[in-house]
C-alpha cells in the first residue's frame, strides 16, 4: 500500500527519491510546513541564503558544475519574485533547476491575500514549465515530473508552486515512475541516421571545415566532450566554441581556435567567415556569435546538431539539420567515419590550417602590459598560472572581466566554467561559486568578478562564511562598469553617463565584516604573492585587484559589422569604427 | 548560402523580410489544464507572433484533451518557429498546420442582431433565408440571426445587414478540421 503523508513530507521525500543532497532556500510563512519537515531529517541539507536570487544562482552553479538538478526552495510573494531573475537566467542558459515555492492556501488564491502573487503567471514565460498544485493527489506526480522535465531534453528551470493547505493535506505518496512515455513531452534524442551519414560525407569532402561547438555539449554530459575530442582527432578539423561551451574542447589542443563571436579571437571568427563546411554542435547561432547575419559565413554549408528543433534555422539558414542529443549524434558520426575511413583529413586540409596560422599570427589577444599598474588580462594570466595544477572551477559576473576570463583563462575540462551567457546577469558569479563549491567541496572555486557586479549579490559572501565554503572572489576592480564605459566610448562620444563606480566599499573591510578574508593588490610586482596568499587561505576571500581603469576588451566585432571586420588591439580611434546605424543596436 | 537575407548593419540583426506573409490555420491538441490558454496566448505575445483568431474547447473529455484552433498570419520562417515553439510547450501534444496539409474545412458561427421595421425588416429576413441563417430570437422590432459558414460568408452577411439596422455581432472565431478519414 502506498504510504500516507502530508504534502510537506512528500516534498522532502520526493527530493530524497530524486537523489537531491542540497537545496538552496529561504523560509517564510507559505513554506513553514516544508521547513518543519526539513528540520526533522538529515538527508537533505539546506543552504540558507541571504536573498532568493542568490539561491537560484547557487543552484545554477551547483547544477552546471555537477550535471545534477539544482533545487531551490522559496516562500510565496517576494520569495518567488526574487527568484525570477535566476529562473530566467537558467532558462536562457539551459540549466536544470527545480524551484519549489510556497503559495497562499487555495481558498485564498485570487484574493490579494498576504504575500500572494501569481507565481505561475509571473514565471510562465521564464521557465521551461511550471505547475500550481491544487490537489494533494497531484503532488507526487508533479514533483517527479518536474525533475524529469528540468533535466531531460533541453534542460531548464521548472517551478512547482504549492499552496500551504496542500502542504498540510494528507495523501498517498508515489515513488518516481518511468516518465519517458510521457503523453505530450517527448525529447528527441537520436539523430536521423541518414542525416548523420550525410554529414560525414560532407565532412569527408570539405576543404575548409570547422566545428562550432556550444553549451549543448556541456548539457549533453562529459561523454559528449570526450567524443567531441575523439571526433576532432579523427577528422583533424579545427574547433571553436561559444562562451557557453568553453572547456568541452581543451584550450591546450593545437586544433583549438579560441572562443568565437563578438569578443572571440580573430582566427576563430575569420575561420567561421571563410569556412566551406560549418558543423555546429549544440550552439544556437546567438547574435553575439553571428554579427551581421547577411554576411555570416557566406560560403559555407551548414550542419546543425541540436536537441531543440526550434533552435535550428531560427536565425541562420541550415542546410543539414540533425535533431538529437549531441553525445549520441557525435558517437554516430565517429562510428560512421570509422566505417568509411581510418584516415584523418589533416593532409587534405593543410592549406586551411596554413591560412588559420596566418590569422593566428595577428595575435588578437595581445595587450600592452605594464610594470606600474596591473592589467586585467595579466591578472587573469597570473591567476591561471597559479592555479594550473589544481582542479579549478571558474565562475564570472558580467562585463569586461567575464570576457577576459573567457579569453585568457585556458579551460581544459567541461563543467569547469560557469557564466551567465544568455541573460548576462550581473551578480551571478559569487552565488554560483558557492553552488559549485558545495558540489565540489575539495576543488578550488574562483569567481572572476567586477567591482560593480559583485555588489549585486555580495551579501552571499556571508553564506559562504556560514557554510565554510572557501570560495575566492577575485575582483578586477577598474572602478568602472567597464563594459558599459567601453560601449559609451565606442558609441556615445566617451560620455561616461553613470558608469563610474562611485563610493565603492572597502572590499577588504567588507570581507572582514562578514567574517572572511580581504586582500588588496595594486602593484603588478606583488600580484603573484597576493594570489598565493589568497589560495593559501582556507576560507572565503574577497580579493580587490586594482587594475587599469580604462582598458578596453578587445578584439571585438562592433555593431553592424561582420566577422571579418573586427576591431583589433592595434585599431586606432575606435570611437569612429561604429557607424550611425550600428549605434542604434547593442 | 545567406543570399536570401538582406543587409541591415546590425549586431541585433533585423532581417528585411523577402517572403510574403501567409495566413495559416493551426490545430493544436493540448492537455485541458488550468492556464493552458494563457500559456499559448503568452507564447504568441512574448515572441511577437500574430493571432488573427483563437478558439479553444475541450474535445476529448475522457482523455482531458482540448483543441485550440489558431489562425495566424506570418512569413514562412516565422510560421515554422510558431509551430516549433508551440511544440516545445509541455502540455502540447500535437500541432498541425491544416493549411499546409490541404484545404481544411473551416467554419465560424456568428450571432447577428438586427433592429428595424417595415421594408428593412422584410429584406433582412429575405437575406437571412438566402444565407441559411436561423432566426434564434425575434421581437416586433428586432431579430437575432444565427449563421455558420466560412468567415467570408459571415463577413458578407454582416455587410449586407449593415444598412438594414445591424446592432451587434458576436463571432466564435474559426474552428477547422482536415478533410478525409484520417484524424489529426
Ligand atoms: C557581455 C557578454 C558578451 C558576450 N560575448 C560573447 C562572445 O563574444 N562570444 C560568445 O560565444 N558568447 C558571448 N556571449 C554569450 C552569448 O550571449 C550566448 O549566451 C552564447 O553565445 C550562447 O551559447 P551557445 O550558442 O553555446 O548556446 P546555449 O545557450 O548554451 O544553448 C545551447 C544550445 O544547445 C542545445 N542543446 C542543449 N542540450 C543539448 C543536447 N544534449 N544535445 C544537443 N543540443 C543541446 C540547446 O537547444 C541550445 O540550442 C556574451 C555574453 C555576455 C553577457
Ligand atoms: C543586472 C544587470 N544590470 C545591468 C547590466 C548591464 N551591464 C552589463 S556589463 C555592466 C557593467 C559591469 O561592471 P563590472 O561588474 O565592474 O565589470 P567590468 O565590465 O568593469 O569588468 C552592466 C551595468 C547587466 N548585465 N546586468
Ligand atoms: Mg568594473
Amino acid at each position: 500500500m502506498a504510504e500516507q503523508m502530508s504534502g510537506a513530507e512528500m516534498v522532502i521525500r520526493a527530493l530524497k527519491d530524486q537523489n537531491v543532497e542540497y537545496i538552496f532556500g529561504y523560509p517564510g510563512g507559505a513554506v513553514l510546513p516544508i521547513y518543519d519537515v526539513l528540520f526533522q531529517q538529515e538527508d537533505i541539507k539546506h543552504i540558507l541564503v541571504r536573498h532568493e536570487q542568490g539561491a537560484t544562482h547557487m543552484a545554477e552553479g551547483y547544477a552546471r558544475s555537477s550535471g545534477k538538478v539544482g533545487v531551490v526552495l522559496v516562500t510565496s510573494g517576494p520569495g518567488a519574485t526574487n527568484a525570477v531573475t535566476g529562473l530566467t537566467d537558467a532558462l536562457l542558459d539551459s540549466i536544470p533547476l527545480v524551484c519549489i515555492s510556497g503559495q497562499v492556501p487555495t481558498p485564498l488564491i485570487g484574493t490579494d491575500a498576504f504575500q500572494e502573487c501569481d507565481t505561475v503567471g509571473i514565471t510562465r514565460n521564464c521557465t521551461k514549465h511550471n505547475y500550481l498544485v491544487k490537489k494533494i493527489e497531484d503532488l507526487p506526480r508533479i514533483l517527479h515530473e518536474a525533475f524529469y522535465i528540468a533535466s531531460s531534453g533541453r534542460p531548464g528551470p521548472v517551478v512547482v508552486d504549492i499552496p500551504k493547505d496542500v502542504q498540510f493535506a494528507i495523501g498517498e505518496y508515489m515513488k518516481p515512475a518511468n516518465l519517458s512515455d510521457h503523453q505530450s513531452y517527448k525529447p528527441h534524442l537520436d539523430g536521423d541516421l541518414g542525416a548523420i551519414e550525410e554529414s560525414v560525407n560532407l565532412m569527408l569532402k570539405a576543404k575548409k571545415p570547422i566545428f562550432y561547438t556550444g553549451g549543448g555539449i556541456i548539457n549533453s554530459g562529459p561523454e559528449a566532450s570526450k567524443n567531441l575530442r575523439e571526433l576532432a582527432k579523427l577528422t583533424g578539423f579545427p574547433v571553436t566554441s561559444t562562451l557557453m561551451g568553453l572547456g568541452a574542447f581543451p584550450a591546450s589542443n593545437s586544433q583549438w581556435l579560441g572562443m568565437l563571436g563578438m569578443h572571440g579571437t580573430y582566427e576563430a571568427n575569420m575561420a567561421m567567415h571563410e569556412c566551406d563546411l560549418m558543423i555546429c554542435l549544440g550552439a544556437r547561432f546567438d547574435d553575439r556569435i553571428t554579427g551581421r547575419l547577411d554576411r555570416f559565413s557566406p560560403n559555407s554549408t551548414k550542419i546543425h546538431v541540436d536537441i531543440d528543433p526550434s533552435s535550428i534555422g531560427k536565425t541562420v539558414h541550415i542546410d543539414l539539420p540533425i535533431i538529437g542529443d549531441c553525445n549520441r549524434v557525435i558517437s554516430e558520426m565517429i562510428r560512421i567515419w570509422r566505417e568509411k575511413t581510418d584516415k584523418s583529413r589533416i593532409s587534405e586540409i593543410a592549406d586551411w590550417f596554413k591560412q588559420i596560422e596566418k590569422w593566428r599570427e595577428v595575435k588578437s589577444l595581445r595587450f600592452e602590459n605594464s610594470d606600474k599598474i596591473i592589467k586585467p588580462q595579466y591578472a587573469i594570466q597570473r591567476l591561471a598560472e597559479a592555479t594550473k595544477d589544481k582542479d579549478t572551477y571558474i565562475t564570472t559576473e558580467v562585463g569586461q572581466h567575464q570576457m577576459w576570463a573567457a579569453q585568457y583563462f585556458p579551460f581544459e575540462k567541461p563543467n569547469h566554467f560557469m557564466t551567465s551567457g544568455g541573460l548576462g546577469t550581473m551578480g551571478y558569479g559569487l552565488p554560483a561559486a558557492i553552488g559549485v563549491q558545495i558540489a565540489h567541496p575539495d576543488a578550488l572555486v574562483i569567481d572572476i568578478a567586477g567591482e560593480a557586479s559583485v555588489q549585486m549579490t555580495c551579501q552571499e559572501f556571508s553564506t559562504a562564511v556560514q557554510f565554510r565554503l572557501p570560495v575566492k572572489i577575485f575582483i578586477l576592480n577598474n572602478e568602472y562598469m567597464g563594459m558599459v564605459r567601453q560601449w559609451q566610448q565606442l558609441l556615445h562620444g566617451s560620455r561616461y553617463s553613470q558608469s563610474y563606480s562611485e563610493s565603492l566599499p572597502d572590499f577588504v573591510q567588507l570581507a572582514q565584516a562578514m567574517g572572511g578574508k580581504g586582500i588588496r593588490c595594486e602593484n603588478p610586482n606583488e600580484l603573484d604573492d597576493a594570489i598565493k596568499e589568497m589560495l593559501a587561505y582556507d576560507g572565503p576571500v574577497l580579493f580587490d585587484c586594482r587594475v587599469s581603469r580604462e582598458e578596453n576588451c578587445l578584439p571585438m566585432i562592433p555593431s553592424g559589422k561582420a566577422h571579418n571586420e573586427m576591431i583589433l588591439p592595434e585599431t586606432k580611434n575606435i570611437e569612429n569604427v561604429i557607424d550611425e546605424k550600428g549605434r542604434t543596436l547593442v | 548560402m545567406n543570399a536570401h537575407l538582406q543587409p541591415s548593419g546590425s549586431a541585433y540583426f533585423i532581417t528585411k523580410p523577402t517572403a510574403k506573409p501567409e495566413r495559416h490555420t493551426l490545430s493544436v491538441l493540448v492537455d485541458n489544464e488550468p492556464g493552458i490558454l494563457a500559456r499559448i496566448a503568452g507564447l504568441f505575445s512574448a515572441r511577437g507572433f500574430n493571432i488573427d483568431s483563437l478558439t479553444v474547447s475541450e474535445t476529448e473529455h475522457e482523455k482531458g484533451l482540448s483543441r485550440i484552433t489558431v489562425v495566424t498570419v506570418a512569413r514562412p520562417k516565422i510560421l515554422a518557429q510558431i509551430k516549433l515553439q508551440l511544440e516545445r510547450l509541455v502540455p502540447v501534444h500535437k500541432v498541425h498546420d491544416l493549411t499546409e496539409e490541404g484545404e481544411p474545412l473551416e467554419r465560424e458561427l456568428a450571432l447577428v442582431k438586427v433592429a428595424g421595421t417595415g421594408e428593412n425588416r422584410v429584406e433582412a429576413l429575405r437575406i437571412a433565408d438566402a444565407f441559411r441563417a436561423q432566426v434564434v430570437d425575434a421581437s416586433t422590432s428586432s431579430f437575432v440571426f444565427e449563421i455558420t459558414g466560412k468567415p467570408n460568408k459571415i463577413e458578407q452577411f454582416i455587410n449586407l445587414m449593415m444598412p438594414l439596422g445591424l446592432v451587434e455581432v458576436v463571432r466564435t472565431g474559426l474552428v477547422a478540421i482536415s478533410r478525409g478519414a484520417a484524424p489529426m
